[in-house]
């Protein structure tokens, strides 16, 4: 695959990438809201099941200088974080009973 | 049957003298006490507008923008170093001095010193006008009674405070008290990966410091971010704080803990046993090195312990966790039922993408939780402003609320008493 944003090694999860490698977590809260609950329980299934894995390959590299496959993955992680709320205790993307209320993370630390 | 001893009074309320009667909550909903506040409290009072690590070197800068006072500040590092504390404002014609697109937004960034956008006038990072544009057109000006408007700044454990009064009564230790200030030699230094939250809440300020200063509402409100399992548990024994303390304006509570990793895998969640994290902060703790416990911390002498929340008048919050990261809360207000949120967390840097995986589950937690609170508060607003109901039962576990409600009563009456005394 030319165009692979994922180490090989994880490849089965590349279907996922595009639309969850995303580098903020701004972005992934908008991803998680504007998604159906199958699609974030396929990306659950599929991550969780690698998660393991997948944080021992990104362990290879100092933080400040990876890869950007591998960076790519821990992207992925983080989104795997993300949709966990919804598919473990919500029910649905949004955190219930909380209306308008909004809580924007405006300084996060990167990657 | 009480877990943890109450003072000998019967209660933390009576032991601090606080009263046992209904509350009333007027102070959140006029709109004239609201005016008070705003200069018997926010010009009256150390206020904390970040920290050190903001500012990493000469010439960092960031500015923030006090509606409450209505005036914003600009917090530098100047070349020598010192944090100094200025009114955002140009000397010449009174436009706001550092800004960037939106004149209401706050900014940041790096500069050797400040130029005025509409007629170009500079100032050094101390503050002295450096530059007037065609100097030769004015009259008689001297440059030097052209520097910017200086606001008293102090930096206590690498947090920096701001005082807008004239002359503040105390200094910033004397302000801080010794309850505070026994936190001096925690490593706050330590924990420079930061995440910083804001929301906007249509609530008045002091409704959410009460929301976060008893957790009495914790097994009611959160009950669905954890499993049945826990759910129920936690809502069958109820919540107890082991200590609450209370010096001059200030306030602590201090929590029991657990350790989650000692639970049972139905008492947790699938991600928190993946990722060896969770709301209270990742299991695996980072050594802050500590050669001696903070006086302050852990009041009780928990094991485990959970936290230490310490409310700093007027809205101000350190809360420090067991597990090794703390977070602060600011409440900004901008009118009675508006504030403006802001929620830091603190981590020792992540090193691995394992911790920052673990520091990513506890911020999202955090996240979670704080919509919940924040969605409820405006609920809280509506009703109180209905005036349906003026008197409210506050039980033991809440006296940090009432603690807060009676301070700022007794600041406004001072500053009532002040006004008519001149």
């Amino acid at each position: 695959m030319i165009d692979a944003l994922l180490p090989s090694e994880f490849s089965e999860l590349e279907p996922f990438a595009a639309k969850w490698c995303l580098a903020t977590e701004q972005e992934r809260y908008m991803e998680r809201l504007s998604s159906s609950m199958t699609e974030m329980q396929a990306l659950y299934d599929a991550v969780t099941a690698r998660a393991e894995e997948a944080m021992v390959y990104c362990d290879k590299f100092p933080l400040d200088e990876m890869p950007d496959d591998a960076l790519n993955l821990l992207r992925l992680l983080y989104s795997m974080v993300m949709v966990s709320f919804p598919v473990e205790v919500w029910g649905q993307p949004r955190i219930p009973d909380t209306g308008a209320a909004y809580l924007d993370l405006l300084v996060e630390p990167i990657p | 049957m009480a877990r943890f001893p109450k003072p000998p009074e019967g209660s933390w309320t009576e032991h601090y003298g606080l009263g046992t009667e209904p509350m009333s909550y007027e102070d959140s909903i006029s709109t004239e006490f609201f005016e008070l506040e705003r200069e018997a409290i926010f010009k009256r009072a150390w206020l904390n507008v970040g920290r050190v690590e903001q500012l990493p070197r000469n010439g960092s800068y960031f500015t923030k923008e006090l509606l409450v006072a209505r005036t914003s500040v600009i917090i530098v590092r100047d070349r020598e170093g010192q944090v100094r504390a200025f009114h955002n404002v140009c000397r010449h014609r009174g436009n706001k001095l550092v800004w960037n697109d939106f004149p209401k937004e706050e900014t940041s960034g790096i500069s050797r010193q400040f130029v005025c956008k509409y007629h170009g006038w500079r100032y050094d990072l101390d503050g002295s006008c450096s530059f007037v544009q065609q100097e030769q057109e004015f009259f008689d000006l001297d440059k030097a009674d052209y520097g910017l408007v200086p606001v008293h700044c102090d930096v206590w454990a690498g947090f920096i405070f701001i005082h807008l009064g004239k002359e503040p009564e105390q200094s910033l230790t004397e302000f801080l008290g010794p309850m505070v200030t026994a936190l001096e030699n925690y490593p706050f230094h330590l924990q420079s990966e930061r995440w910083f939250y804001r929301s906007p809440v249509n609530a008045n300020w002091k409704l959410y410091l009460d929301a976060f200063q008893e957790f009495y509402h914790a097994p009611v409100l959160h009950a669905k971010q954890t499993p049945p399992d826990f759910s129920a548990a936690a809502q069958k024994a109820g919540f107890e704080a082991p200590y609450y303390g209370i010096d001059g304006p200030h306030r602590v509570v201090s929590t029991a803990g657990i350790h989650p990793w000692n639970l049972a895998p139905n008492q947790l969640k699938p991600m928190e046993i993946l990722t060896r994290s969770g709301l209270f902060g990742p299991w695996d703790m980072p050594d802050l090195n500590f050669e001696q416990k903070p006086a302050g911390l852990n009041p009780a002498g928990c094991d485990p312990w959970g936290l230490d929340s310490f409310q700093i008048f007027p809205n101000f919050v350190i809360l420090i966790w067991g597990q090794s990261w703390y977070l602060t809360y600011h409440y900004w207000p901008t009118a009675s039922n508006q504030h403006i949120f802001e929620g830091t967390l603190y981590f020792v840097p992540a090193k691995t993408a394992r911790e920052r995986v673990a520091h990513e589950l506890a911020a999202l937690s955090f996240k979670e939780y704080g919509h919940q609170d924040a969605n409820t508060l405006e609920a809280t607003q509506t009703m109180l402003e209905s005036r349906v109901l003026d008197r409210f039962p506050l039980g033991d576990q809440e006296v940090l609320c009432r603690h807060l409600h009676k301070v700022a009563g007794e600041w406004v009456d001072d500053y009532k008493r002040q006004l008519t005394e001149v």
